[in-house]
């Protein structure tokens, strides 16, 4: 017998500029149970969410294919407001609540009790008077349904960061006729007693006949509470399962599993020898502090030759690693470089140690986009080395002569197509930008490069020539390179080990054909494995 | 020539210049219809042109490193006219007369330059270190400043402890009065230098090379190691961090070149206008030194010294043309320096206008 969903969500197509972000994705949720969607950043759960609660920026790059039922009946949600009228709430990753405000203020924000008044009459409903007892009274309520023990009159300004999570589910939860929460990665803030409270609740919210989706990468919390779970992965379906029948690292190969391809290929010999005990960067107990990538504590050492991958889902603290090496966010722990410490407190102190950095954020970090090709390649170089400087007399100035050739030279070897080296870097395409950003890596004849995230937002052809660029580079000059990046397929293609970051933490260190379970679990914050 | 050249000169004038400049134009032809004096009206723009000059070319390291145009310029103006009150005071050119016959006033000027220079580099330091501490609200800032700081001159110059009878109030024993005349020390010391008369209009040579040569001075500065990580640092202040450069000195030096250059620019101007003006008079300077350098065509976050050298031009020319050519037109009216305020004013609402808000990357 076919089971009977609350919400059936089949063939859901959609894109973004030409380009299929979801393919035929179905999500089935069944009443009063807790459905976890799974997979990778990228794999199109957030666009599958937005499709759900009719959020603008579907309907304005076109609308999507497939249908959606609710409650057996065919909907068409064309805005929040259709969804909310239907009784679908969502719980948002980021805190939508004023600080200023009351908790009842916060949980009755814009559906306020109010009682006519003389104004009212006259002006119209937005003068009438609020009904603070009534509204109290049903924060309370909401508040002990999830068993929150605040006074409902308190500010919710200063209030840790588990009960402003709380308060959001609040007020979800106040809303009448709710029937379906969507909760987005909701423990990833939480510390882990905080996220245990929030299982609970979960568990009672659906006792109370409300179905849950519970957005989420972490293996061990969809198998204590979630009933079923539906998997994505880049875009498309790949099952709908029953938790009971499954174990963790099934889920974990899921998520990650599929066919690793040859983005590289391997013509060149080679030749390099890695030894262990040759170490050429060394972290110990480092920590950064980068809002949203923050590092809690690894120990990583880098052999001289090799390529080192991180990888990690995002936020998780893998883009932290580089950016605190560099000193561009506060870090502590100690770096040391060939043997000598590194202090990262000091601007530039890597740079002068000739370990490049290709950042993640090319447009925000990497380029002067207003600026010409050659003024990009050569300025870095130019600050820490002094090349590209000539004496005039008492004046060291800019050598133009010596940058044109030199922009010329690295505009032939890494083919980046332009008009020529006095056009805008903000001009060219993403690929080629990325392009540009090495270049002015390599300028500075780095002993280590690290590449942040080096095919993010550029298309396939040129991903392939990025990363056999850092493949020659390695391969044929010897350079070291520690690549971070989200995409494990790449870093497996390339790397000759891959460290895997959670929650700050190294979590294992594998060989690139380690097993996609293996991956996962690391991924999902499980630690062991180690080369 | 081909359309495509003409395309491509229009595009490095730019269409407001080319604009304003035919309106220049057409104004100087207008004057020299209704029988105006064009040629003693293009004397003025000449000389008024090397006396702003350098002021404008203050707005220059300020936009470069990402603070935008330098409405509290009047610091370093202010800190600019001690020198000359200095060297009158100190007696220089009359002292150094007696001893080299007629290096007195250039000996008066250099000691200007370089007492304003050291006082106005102090000062702008101080001045971008506060800057670093308002980033993002910049203009506002500046603008305060420069305000405030005149007015909070005008009780020093009331009883700033000066002694020399050229300097005080006729009646009174200290404090400098309203205008100091610049006679005894270098007024118009620069303007005579090499001058001579071509149809009638008067070309001051020595001020025109000095100002170049100023000009000159700070495009090598920027071709410099500092001078580039500078501009990096107002192009993308995350990128000049990922490069290493300290962002927040950096805005320092270029405050504090900004400010240099206003205190040699009121040396210089003093210098062509013959009398010094402490008090209120150095109020709207700010105002119509970022006009000048917007009407060349820089933008809140892009200038270069051609755009002040155009910029300049064009300004002067307007507001010393306008008034003759609408007070024969409109005869009987008295608009100079309401024209005056609408052109300065409504270039700056246009250029804020046309900007996208400090260095965004849109």
């Amino acid at each position: 017998m076919e089971t009977k969903y609350l919400l059936k969500m089949d063939n859901i197509s959609k894109e973004y500029f030409g380009n299929k972000v979801l393919k035929n994705v179905q999500l089935h949720v069944a009443p009063g149970e807790i459905h976890a969607l799974m997979g990778e950043n990228g794999a199109g759960k957030s666009t599958l969410m937005n499709i759900l609660f009719g959020m603008p920026v579907i309907h304005n790059t076109g609308g999507f294919e497939g249908t959606i039922q609710f409650d057996g009946q065919t909907v068409n949600i064309d805005s929040p407001q259709k969804a909310m009228e239907l009784g679908i709430g969502m719980v948002h990753q980021e805190f939508m609540l004023i600080p200023g405000f009351t908790v009842t203020e916060n949980v009755k924000l814009g559906r306020e009790i109010t009682t006519p008044t003389i104004a009212s009459g006259v002006f119209g409903k937005s003068l009438e008077k609020l009904d603070r007892p009534a509204m109290a009274s049903d924060a309370r309520k909401a508040l002990d349904t999830i068993g929150l023990n605040i006074p409902e009159t308190d500010t919710v300004g200063g209030m840790p960061v588990g009960y402003m999570q709380f308060i959001e589910i609040a007020r979800e939860i106040d809303k009448t006729g709710m029937k379906l929460l969507i909760f987005d990665e909701p423990t990833a803030v939480l510390t882990e007693s905080e996220a245990q409270k929030l299982l609970e609740t979960m568990q009672v919210l659906t006792s109370k006949g409300i179905s849950i989706i519970f957005i989420t990468h972490r293996i061990d919390e969809v198998i204590q509470v979630a009933n079923s779970m539906t998997v994505l992965r880049d875009g498309t379906f790949v099952q709908h399962v029953e938790t009971k029948g499954t174990t963790a690292a099934e889920i974990a190969e899921m998520m990650v599993g599929r066919k690793v391809e040859k983005l590289v290929d391997d013509a060149g010999k080679d030749t390099r020898t890695i030894s262990d005990d040759d170490i050429l960067l060394r972290l110990k107990d480092f920590h950064v502090d980068m809002p949203g990538e923050k590092v809690r504590g690894v120990d990583l050492d880098i052999r001289r030759g090799e390529i080192l991958g991180i990888g990690g889902l995002a936020g998780q603290g893998k883009v932290g690693i580089p950016n605190g090496i560099l000193g561009l966010y506060k870090s502590t722990g100690t770096v040391k470089f060939e043997g000598e410490v590194i202090e990262t407190e000091k601007l530039g102190a890597a740079l002068k140690k000739h370990i490049a950095f290709v950042s993640e954020d090319r447009r925000g970090v990497g380029l002067l986009l207003e600026e010409s090709i050659e003024n990009n390649i050569t300025f870095t170089a130019m600050q820490i080395d002094g090349k590209f400087l000539k004496n005039y007399g008492p004046l060291k100035l800019f050598d133009s002569k010596k940058a044109r050739e030199h922009a010329l030279d690295m505009i032939k070897q890494l083919d980046i197509r332009c008009t020529g080296p006095e056009q805008y870097a903000g001009r060219l395409s993403g690929g080629n930008q990325q392009k540009v950003c090495l270049a002015r890596a390599i300028t500075m004849e780095p002993k280590l490069l690290i590449v942040s995230e080096p095919t993010r937002g550029i298309d396939i052809g040129a991903k392939k020539l990025v990363l056999e660029l850092l493949a020659k580079m390695n391969r044929e000059e010897g350079m070291t390179i520690i690549m971070v990046s989200s995409e494990l397929n790449e870093l497996r293609s390339l790397c000759d080990r891959i460290a895997i970051v959670s929650d700050g933490q190294l979590t294992g260190i594998f060989a690139p054909d380690a097993s996609d379970a293996e991956y996962g679990m690391a991924m999902s914050g499980v630690k062991g494995g180690n080369k | 020539m081909t359309k495509e050249k003409f395309k491509k000169a229009l595009d490095v004038i730019g269409i407001p210049r080319l604009i304003v400049f035919c309106f220049l134009l057409a104004i100087v032809i207008v004057a020299y219809v209704n029988g105006i004096d064009v040629k003693s009206y293009l004397t003025s723009t000449m000389k008024y042109w090397g006396m702003w000059v350098i002021l404008v070319l203050a707005m220059i390291p300020t936009i470069k490193c990402g603070i935008g145009p330098n409405y509290g310029v009047s610091l370093g103006i202010v800190a600019g006219l001690l020198g000359p009150l200095l060297s009158i005071q100190f007696n220089i050119a009359p002292a150094v007369n007696a001893v080299l016959p007629g290096f007195g006033p250039w000996a008066a000027m250099f000691f200007a330059m370089i007492v304003s220079g050291v006082l106005a580099w102090l000062v702008g330091i101080v001045y971008g270190k506060i800057l670093n501490l308002v980033k993002g609200s910049e203009m506002t800032v500046t603008t305060y400043i420069g305000y405030s700081v005149i007015y909070l001159m005008c009780i020093v110059w009331f009883r700033a402890p000066f002694s020399s009878g050229e300097i005080t109030w006729p009646l009174g024993g200290v404090g400098v009065r309203n205008s100091v005349s610049m006679e005894t020390s270098f007024g118009g010391l620069l303007n005579d230098v090499l001058s001579f008369s071509i149809f009638g209009v008067e070309i001051p040579t020595g001020l025109i090379l000095f100002c170049l040569l100023i000009c000159f001075v700070v495009y090598l500065f920027f071709r410099t190691k500092t001078g580039l990580a500078i501009q990096a640092t107002g192009a993308n202040p995350t990128f000049a961090r990922a490069s290493g450069i300290d962002v927040d000195k950096m805005r320092v030096k270029g405050v504090a070149l900004s400010t240099l250059l206003g205190a040699l620019g009121i040396v210089i101007y003093t210098q062509g206008f013959g009398y010094l003006q402490a008090y209120t008079a150095p109020l709207q300077m700010g105002f119509i030194c970022v006009a000048s350098v917007l009407i060349g065509g820089a933008t809140m976050n892009k200038a270069t010294i051609m755009n002040v050298i155009i910029g300049t031009f064009l300004y002067q020319g307007l507001v010393i043309f306008t008034p003759p050519v609408s007070n024969q037109l409109l005869a009987g009216t008295d608009i100079s320096d309401t024209m005056r305020q609408i052109i300065q004013n409504g270039v700056i609402l246009y250029a804020l206008v046309k900007s996208k808000g400090g260095s965004s990357n849109e």
